[in-house]
């Protein structure tokens, strides 16, 4: 292969075969176990795509806010805080005025803050940003636990809006056109987030900052503002994450309720290779671990439940020693730039 | 400060008061802003902040009974601020401090309970060995994915902790559980008398142990050629390497001390205080060895008084929470202050205008895939 690679033309099969084989593999073995289960009960499969999905989005969002901010080579170990204070200002918001949007825009919000302290820390100081992250955690941590009083009592959660005739395609349907607006959001973002890091000039700003911040500095480009910006909007994205969690899947808040999902996320992210189409397919897989995991509990199979609750963090331990070799991260990653 | 008579007799005892001051002063402002803006939350959410830390300090200074429990609730935390800033001191960050301190909380109490015959000094210390045997190879464990794989301990640490709260409970409820009748949580039988860290005078030995290990860190790090690997690699890994020091093992080996600290204080905790391993008991230690080391500078004997510090808040929270009712976690959301106003120190050393560290004392944690 080495051999002809350089003076004999590739044919487009192969060049397809060695770029996309192994993703091909992957798929069509997905689809034909899918396709099998769902021969034998398509209940139960249906249920376990459905909470797949539901299990994944709040890992993609977290990864799509780690790789904005990583691609700008700013790593963010904060995204657990912001996902679980996002969570708690959207839950109280909604305790308050009982408007689900103003809620959701409340968690936007306060994810987009934290971006900004990270920012501001990572960016701004020239803190340590593994460092600045964990002050984060700490923080969101304390927060919500003294603010937090048991008894609060929300007024509803974010109810599956049904796609019209779509939903009525066997599988598909109820599994990805009847969902409620934060899961159509989140992989709405995938795609935007897809577009605007590989098709704009926005995205290859960032990922010059990330790669090679002097020479980006030298072309003109404000490297501190493009950090600031994505770390920012991976806040917001952070916060949606969060308010998922409070607002659409569980529907009340409890303390330390992401439960190490923000972490988990990073894992997502590296598994990912740092492309959000990439991040989606890691977190489908994270979230299939979750879902197999709801449903040996329920299906009566005699393993202890802490065995089965080890396994997305085992997973996540397993992916990174497998991976994150092999994945290379934005060179200039958690580096802060100093101006010349 | 009170130091004019020294500074015209000795010049090194100057400079030795100087750097004191240096390594003080910026923990310290760190720590009143902290307690400033904590009172301004307090304000908001409608207590009274002097009511407060008045009753704060009470819990915790105010009695020979509050400051022996104040000693009680320091002693995990020095260890778990020695873990941190051990492991900080090559370049790692151990956030699994928890895991490991579960781990040899739950070794040491099965040895408490199960091994019988043993003279009270002999067992102590063999369930204090095994706390310890047992923090340390849970402790390797991300040591070893670091090195050989690169894998950041960092999300390594934070998963084996929620591996090891599963793998806890499960052995708490199941195969040690407490089997006396009548009892339906999840715990494991009461450790034997001779396994117990007793209070001497007031003073409770597992304080006077965790001293003993600073003081032993100190010497490891700083006087022995271990401890100058460590803080090579710590300073700068590829010059470590250029100078033939063995990276991934000293990397593992750090590991492996840091989670024996934090062993060894699950242990302690379990032999001084709780008295049997239970499940739940010290959420969160993990996380406040971050705060400790940092507020301790990262240094060992730093990390005592640190410890000290956050003990104490943990000793006054019920005092103030019957006394000025307020909730217990705002002694967290201090924590949290005092941890972002030490690390951004640039703020600090701007309003009190001190110099900038020197380059030894800075140590950057890796990123992703370095080693």
């Amino acid at each position: 292969m080495q051999q002809n690679n350089s003076s004999l033309p590739v044919s487009p099969v192969k060049r397809f075969l060695s770029r996309w084989g192994v993703t091909t593999v992957v798929v069509l073995l997905v689809v034909g176990i899918i396709g099998w289960q769902y021969a034998k009960n398509a209940h139960i499969t249906e249920a376990v795509l459905s909470s797949t999905l539901r299990q994944s989005i709040p890992l993609v969002l977290g990864a799509l806010c780690g790789l904005l901010g990583e691609r700008a080579a700013v790593i963010n170990i904060g995204i657990e805080g912001q996902m679980l204070m996002a969570a708690f200002i959207g839950f109280l918001v909604n305790v308050w005025t009982g408007n689900l949007f103003l809620a959701v825009m409340a968690g936007i919000l306060t994810g987009a803050f934290l971006g900004f302290l990270l920012a501001f820390m990572s960016v701004s100081l020239k803190m340590d940003q593994i460092i600045g992250g964990t002050v984060i955690n700490i923080l969101a941590l304390g927060l919500t636990g003294y603010f937090y009083q048991v008894g609060l009592t929300t007024q509803g959660k974010l109810q599956p809006i049904p796609l019209g005739p779509l939903t009525k395609i066997p599988l598909i349907g109820p599994v990805l056109f009847d969902n409620p607006p934060i899961t159509y959001a989140a992989l709405v973002l995938v795609i935007l987030t897809h577009y605007v890091l590989f098709y704009t000039k926005w995205g290859l700003r960032t990922r010059a900052v990330g790669e090679h911040p002097r020479a980006a500095d030298t072309l003109g480009i404000n490297v501190y503002m493009v950090r600031y910006v994505n770390v920012i909007v991976g806040g917001a994205i952070a916060g949606l994450a969060g308010a998922f969690l409070s607002l659409e899947a569980v529907g009340s808040f409890e303390r330390a309720m992401t439960n190490g999902r923000g972490f988990v996320a990073l894992a997502v992210m590296i598994f990912g290779k740092w492309t959000p189409l990439g991040s989606l397919g890691a977190a489908l897989l994270f979230g299939l671990a979750t879902a197999i995991q709801t449903q040996l509990q329920f299906g009566g199979i005699n393993i202890p439940h802490q065995f089965i609750g080890m396994l997305p963090y085992l997973l996540t331990i397993i992916v990174l020693a497998g991976f994150v070799g092999r994945s290379r991260p934005p060179a200039a990653d958690g580096i802060p730039y100093e101006k010349e | 400060m009170s130091n004019s008579k020294e500074s015209s007799s000795s010049t090194s005892r100057l400079d030795w008061l100087k750097s004191l001051w240096n390594a003080v002063s910026v923990p310290t402002v760190a720590v009143l802003l902290a307690l400033l803006i904590g009172a301004i939350i307090l304000r908001i959410s409608g207590a009274s902040p002097i009511k407060a830390y008045l009753s704060l300090y009470q819990g915790s200074f105010g009695s020979m009974k509050a400051f022996a429990r104040t000693l009680e609730k320091a002693t995990p935390l020095v260890f778990s601020g020695l873990a941190v800033a051990f492991a900080f001191k090559a370049g790692l960050f151990n956030i699994g401090a928890q895991g490991q301190l579960l781990l040899g909380a739950l070794v040491s109490a099965t040895i408490g309970f199960s091994v019988h015959g043993l003279p009270p000094v002999a067992h102590a210390t063999l369930a204090l060995a095994g706390g310890a045997l047992a923090g340390a190879l849970y402790g390797a464990i991300p040591g070893a994915l670091k090195a050989y794989t690169g894998a950041h301990e960092v999300i390594t640490t934070i998963m084996l902790n929620y591996v090891a709260i599963n793998l806890t409970d499960y052995l708490a409820d199941g195969p040690l559980k407490d089997t006396s009748p009548g009892n339906i949580v999840a715990r494991t039988p009461k450790i034997l008398d001779s396994a117990k860290i007793p209070s001497v005078g007031g003073i409770p030995m597992g304080f006077v142990i965790a001293v003993i290990f600073a003081i032993v860190i100190w010497w490891v790090l700083w006087k022995t050629t271990l401890g100058f690997e460590i803080r090579t690699v710590g300073l700068n890994p590829h010059a470590a390497r250029y100078a033939g020091m063995k990276v991934a093992y000293t990397v593992i080996l750090t590991m492996l001390l840091s989670g024996l600290l934090a062993g060894v204080g699950g242990a302690v905790e379990t032999q001084g205080v709780v008295g049997r391993y239970q499940p739940g008991f010290n959420v969160g230690l993990g996380f406040d060895g971050i705060t400790i080391a940092l507020l301790g500078k990262t240094h060992p004997l730093g990390v005592i008084p640190a410890a000290l510090l956050v003990g104490a808040m943990k000793a006054g929270a019920s005092q103030m929470q019957f006394n000025a009712h307020v909730a217990k976690e705002i002694t967290d959301v201090i924590q949290a202050l005092m941890l972002f106003f030490v690390a951004a120190d640039m703020i600090v050393r701007w309003l009190i205008r001190a110099r900038a560290e020197t380059v030894e004392e800075k140590v950057k944690l890796s990123g992703w895939g370095q080693q």
